[in-house]
């Protein structure tokens, strides 16, 4: 009997033990990719790299410039279209959404949320590409608009939901019509919880490559123009990485540590605001 | 806050009668049909951009679909310039990159989710789950850069040869270890799944009621016991769905996979070869297509994985909405 129990506790501690493991190597990655980005990629920012557009293979010099305006074209493409759909459905979520038609968005949400991404590029490049002719920085915006809008409107649903009913109803005994309790009342206070929503969002498109192959295509000079071929961060870091050079490689890595800054900050700050607003809801 | 003019509207006024009163509280807002029906149109473009894909797929993937039938997804060979197509190996590398995947992740991601909501020391628990989460923000070509120059020769250079007495009789670790591999896909794609795996399992074994943890504890069970016995039976349905959601991840990930497997139309049931996946191929492939029908056969691929994703998908949501009816768990595993 003693025997049985002390095999149960030592069972016991060993599992937790191992939990304890699993949960280090988890976090292992992160601090080994971090620790290399840091290592290979910091010695080669300068400010040059962030205000030289990409020079010919063979040239010495050359930066991220071109790619880091288009990133930040393309982002923005993606926030004009994407924005207003997302922050709408997911408010018609929280509000409206109760039935079986709001579950059925939200499922839809759900799945369209799990489509590969590379799945997406295609269906950009049959919309937008192959009928205007040329590959465009209007095509990658829409493509990225199309993963931004599930992600957006799940986190807008979600924060609309935290405003407490009391508020509705207070707006509502004012003599408010719904619409207007809706959108001055509601809207306006989870409109912290929106913004991070929309970080969130950001940060995750920011990232993306595959969508961006058959639309943005990338470019090797400075451009502006939404209707032509446009440089991004994620592309320029992928051509880099598996082209032979070693000094693309040297800016692969670096291309990398810039991206990743950007997007681990909208991460945390967008982790750190709703925290605060789960606390106070 | 200024008085809404409805407030001083007539029909709402103290003096107005008993049935005026009613009757204005009857009507609807003209502005409330307006803003449910914008609203409304807004929530109906997702739906019709799921259906728009499918049929855009469906209608370019039909050249090789009419051409090669259903023999395409049992043909292993590809050759752009005769013509001849057969995506075996896409589907078959696909699916054996995302089991190594799962087969790595979901014993650590469960062991995460378990040191999470039950024995780790409280103020370690939100920091380490923020850690976690943040791997899956890391974007796929960092991982794939990371793949390429720090994975791989890790794994030629450190592991394969101390594992290779142990392992080389394996048909799974048969032929010889040049680098890029379905296992270093395989192992990259378990580092980007395990987050999504673990995040989601938090969430449900955070919505296993305390009663029924007690309950365990009462019974004289050890936390470990309570844990195996109690908590994990209870969220069964939401950490399967989990487990799936992850291997959606996983079936579509595109650009660490595309950098570190190799990329070569092979069926091998070797782990150190090469192999290729659907979402690679289309990646290297589409804009260098060299015919009609190649460009067909990349969407009949796309088609193929988008099918696959979505009832994955699908499958996943209904067991973890089972555990937590409707909720947004794991939408928010960013």
């Amino acid at each position: 009997m003693m025997h049985g129990r002390i095999a149960r506790r030592l069972v016991g501690s060993t599992m937790t033990g191992v939990t304890y493991g699993a949960a280090a190597l988890a976090i292992l990655p992160l601090a080994a990719i971090l620790g290399m980005l840091l290592l290979k990629g910091a010695g080669s920012i300068n400010w040059d790299f962030f205000v030289k557009s990409a020079v010919p293979v063979g040239e010495p010099g050359g930066g991220f410039a071109n790619a880091i305006v288009g990133t930040l074209i393309i982002v923005g493409l993606a926030c004009t279209v994407g924005v207003p759909i997302g922050v709408a459905t997911g408010i018609f979520l929280a509000e409206f959404g109760g039935g079986r038609f709001g579950f059925t968005i939200r499922f839809v949400a759900d799945v369209l949320n799990g489509v590969p991404s590379i799945v997406i590029g295609i269906f950009a490049w049959t919309w937008l590409v192959k009928p205007m002719g040329h590959f465009s920085a209007l095509a990658g915006g829409c493509a990225l608009a199309v993963i931004l809008v599930p992600i957006l409107a799940r986190t807008t649903e979600e924060m609309v939901r935290l405003v407490p009913n009391s508020l509705r109803e207070a707006g509502l005994a004012l003599g408010y019509p719904r619409w207007r309790t809706s959108l001055l009342i509601v809207a306006r206070t989870a409109g912290a919880g929106i913004v991070t929503g929309c970080l969130v969002a950001v940060a995750r498109v920011a990232g993306e490559t595959a969508p961006l192959l058959f639309t943005a295509l990338g470019n090797q000079f400075f451009s502006t123009r939404l209707q032509a071929p446009m440089a991004a961060l994620p592309l320029q870091v992928y051509n880099y990485a598996v082209g032979p050079y070693d000094e693309w490689h040297r800016q692969a890595w670096a291309g990398a540590l810039v991206l990743i800054v950007l997007v681990l900050a909208l991460s945390l700050i967008a982790r750190a605001v709703v925290r605060a607003k789960r606390q106070h809801a | 806050m200024t008085i809404p003019a409805a407030v001083l509207e007539p029909e709402a006024s103290p003096q107005a009668t008993a049935e005026e009163r009613w009757r204005a509280l009857k009507t609807v807002s003209p502005g409330d049909v307006v803003y449910r029906t914008v609203l409304t149109v807004f929530a109906l473009l997702l739906p019709l951009v799921l259906v728009t894909i499918a049929l855009e797929l469906g209608v370019n993937a039909w050249p090789a679909v009419a051409k090669f039938g259903f023999g395409f997804l049992t043909h292993s060979t590809w050759d752009p310039v005769r013509g001849e197509f057969g995506a075996l190996p896409l589907i078959f590398g696909t699916l054996y990159s995302s089991l190594v995947a799962l087969v790595i992740a979901v014993p650590l991601a469960l062991g995460c989710a378990i040191f999470l909501t039950e024995f780790a020391p409280r103020w370690i628990r939100t920091p380490a789950a923020t850690l976690i989460e943040l791997l899956a923000a890391v974007p796929s070509v960092i991982y794939g850069l990371w793949g390429i120059f720090v994975l791989i020769p890790l794994l030629r250079d450190h592991f394969w040869p101390v594992a290779r007495h142990a392992l080389s009789w394996l048909p799974i670790f048969g032929g010889v270890f040049y680098g890029p591999s379905v296992l270093a896909g395989g192992v990259i794609l378990s580092i980007m799944v395990l987050p999504y795996i673990a995040a989601v399992s938090r969430e449900v074994l955070l919505a296993v009621p305390p009663s029924q943890r007690e309950a365990g504890l009462a019974l004289g069970a050890t936390r470990w016991e309570t844990v195996w016995t109690v908590i994990l039976p209870y969220g069964r349905a939401g950490i399967i769905g989990a487990v799936i959601l992850g291997l959606g991840r996983a079936l579509g990930e595109t650009m660490a996979v595309t950098m570190v497997i190799g990329n070569r139309h092979e069926v091998s049931a070797s782990l150190l070869q090469p192999g290729y996946t659907i979402a690679a191929a289309i990646a290297n492939e589409f804009s260098e297509a060299v015919s009609d029908i190649h460009l067909s056969a990349l969407f009949f691929v796309g088609a193929v994985l988008f099918l696959i994703t979505i009832a994955v998908n699908a499958l996943a949501r209904v067991l973890v909405w089972r555990v937590a009816r409707g909720s947004a768990i794991g939408s928010t595993a960013i």
